[in-house]
């Protein structure tokens, strides 16, 4: 499998708003893809988009396809569950589950969709914790709640439960921005690691972050309040950092708007 | 080097500043004030049925009926008010909780457009509902419409329907508070929706549907008006809770309370203490559990 990810003409809704309009673009199979921009261009709603959380959202709408390896994920018959499994993602605020210990939380997208064998619920722990940098943190307080760890493992260990699944795609929304720089540092090298298994997505309002990490830039930006966020141009992330097509984006990376 | 420079920390206070501190001292004494003037009615009534009841609170007291004990007399008991109690509590709770626990997780996480804007609508309407109407409506409906007289039952239906309201709205206060982003968390994985239900929401919590739950209970505890059409009263003891009248500590203590006779009234004080601290001792568990969930949780 190849896990690349199209879209054609997508246009994403809340009720009447329109949050992001007629994007078409292709992000590549193992590889990172960083998307940019200013507040309120619609990149986040867009991520969300890929894998059906977008729908989570009361009154929210989608229009348009969005293509896995050729295969739309919004085909009527396709169940928003598998495509959630085979798409992982990683949110702006580290979420793990304040009941659950960190051994609950790293495989807890395996028990709650009915794997029930110990040996295979330990196995995927330990692999996936170690994907994410933190099995040598945490390997011996497993049992203790996740609550307790800092937010920067708090994040690594939100990673580890998105990778547990084994998902073949990873959307990360933001993944940095609640952390301090090593935390930070850390999950970007998480990143440059997982990107030989995954294609991986991330939406970020660092620049610097998406030059260091990606291989490929979207640049998505909005004309004003109200107004639907729209791509302006997505290439390899060295072109965009150094000499853009579009001179909006040009303007935006040297800090001249937005 | 020449000497500190003044930094003016040290200056004496200014006009603005003294009005400040003016105004912070006058506003804690009022603060003061009103919380001792919300606390002090509750510590009279507990101080005052302490005073009365506590004297004429013993284990024989707890433990008789009031079979063949004119109200004139002294001795007697209210352990048959006390089965009642405890009987129509547990009925009412065991029909109350799980319906309103239910329709809390409908109108929380699965009720969208008008459907669970028309039920909250209604549980508002039902929280208004004057608790001797609800006695009136099961009346009117159990113990005369389908000629089955006074019971316990007919006293739990009453009470549930005080509870029911009560039940759904902190429940669903509860589930409103679990963050959205532990619910998205969740569907990311692949989770169904079913599963992130319980699995993820329910635990999360665990400790304020407790409370929520225990409080609802206290609250019916303690109903007395329609329990006088539906239990009626008994100065037997009565076990079973689908036959025949049933007493309650609520309806004990008003009815001996009306007696022209001392021991009577002795009787209905150190009743209205015995109902005081099972109350109590409901909202205290309540509390315990759900600190003791709390700490589990870190």
């Amino acid at each position: 499998m190849a896990n690349r990810i199209e879209t054609e003409r997508l246009t994403c809704r809340y009720g009447e708003v329109v949050a992001v309009e007629d994007v078409t673009l292709s992000l590549e199979a193992k590889a990172v893809t960083a998307l940019i921009g200013p507040s309120g261009c619609g990149k986040s709603t867009f991520l969300r988009a890929l894998n059906r959380m977008h729908e989570v959202v009361p009154g929210a709408s989608v229009q348009g396809r969005v293509l896995l390896d050729d295969e739309d994920i919004y085909h009527p018959s396709v169940d928003p569950t598998r495509v959630r499994r085979t798409i992982g993602m990683v949110f702006q605020r580290p979420n793990p589950f304040p009941t659950m210990s960190i051994f609950d939380n790293a495989v807890a997208g395996l028990r709650l969709t009915g794997v029930r064998r110990r040996a295979e619920l330990e196995e995927a722990a330990e692999r996936s914790l170690r994907a994410a940098h933190l099995w040598e943190e945490v390997s011996g307080r497993l049992k203790k709640p996740a609550a307790g760890l800092s937010g920067g493992q708090q994040q690594r260990l939100c990673i580890a439960r998105a990778i547990a699944v084994e998902p073949q795609v990873l959307l990360m929304d933001e993944p940095c921005s609640a952390l301090d720089p090593i935390s930070t540092l850390a999950i970007e090298d998480l990143i440059a690691n997982l990107k030989d298994r995954y294609t991986i997505v991330i939406v970020t309002h660092n620049m610097q972050q998406a030059a260091r990490v990606s291989d490929t830039t979207g640049f998505f930006t909005v004309e004003g309040p109200g107004e639907p966020g729209r791509l302006i141009e997505i290439d390899d992330t060295e072109k965009i950092f150094t000499s853009p097509s579009n001179p909006r984006t040009e303007a935006y990376i040297t800090g001249r708007f937005g | 080097m020449t000497g500190p420079v003044a930094s003016g920390l040290r200056a004496a206070p200014g006009w603005r500043e003294t009005r400040r501190r003016v105004t912070d001292r006058a506003f804690r004494a009022a603060l003061l004030l009103a919380f001792l003037a919300a606390v002090a009615p509750l510590l009279l009534v507990l101080g005052y049925t302490v005073y009365r009841g506590a004297s004429h609170l013993s284990a024989a007291f707890l433990t008789h009926s009031m079979a063949g004990v004119p109200p004139s007399s002294a001795g007697g008991g209210i352990y048959h008010a006390i089965v009642g109690t405890v009987e129509m509590v547990l009925l009412s709770s065991l029909i109350s909780v799980p319906v309103g626990l239910l329709a809390a997780l409908y109108l929380t996480e699965f009720g969208r457009g008008w459907l669970p804007r028309s039920i909250r609508f209604f549980v508002d309407v039902m929280t208004g509902i004057p608790s001797i109407v609800a006695g009136l409506f099961v009346y009117a409906f159990l113990v005369l419409g389908l000629h089955r007289g006074y019971s316990g039952f007919a006293g739990a239906l009453a009470l549930a329907v005080l509870q029911l309201p009560v039940v759904i709205r902190a429940s669903e206060d509860m589930l409103n508070l679990v963050p959205d982003a532990l619910r998205e968390a969740s569907y990311a994985l692949g989770i169904p929706q079913w599963r992130t239900v319980l699995s993820v929401v329910l635990p999360t919590s665990a400790a304020g549907l407790t409370t929520g739950v225990m409080l609802a209970v206290a609250r019916v505890t303690g109903e007395t008006a329609p329990l006088l059409l539906t239990s009626f009263d008994n100065t037997f003891i009565n076990n079973n809770p689908f036959s025949g009248p049933q007493s309650a500590l609520s309806v004990f203590i008003y009815n001996s309370a009306q007696q022209a006779y001392a021991p009577a009234v002795d009787r209905a004080w150190a009743a209205a203490l015995t109902l005081i601290v099972l109350v109590i001792a409901l909202y205290a568990g309540a509390r315990i559990l759900a600190r003791r969930s709390a700490l589990r949780q870190r």
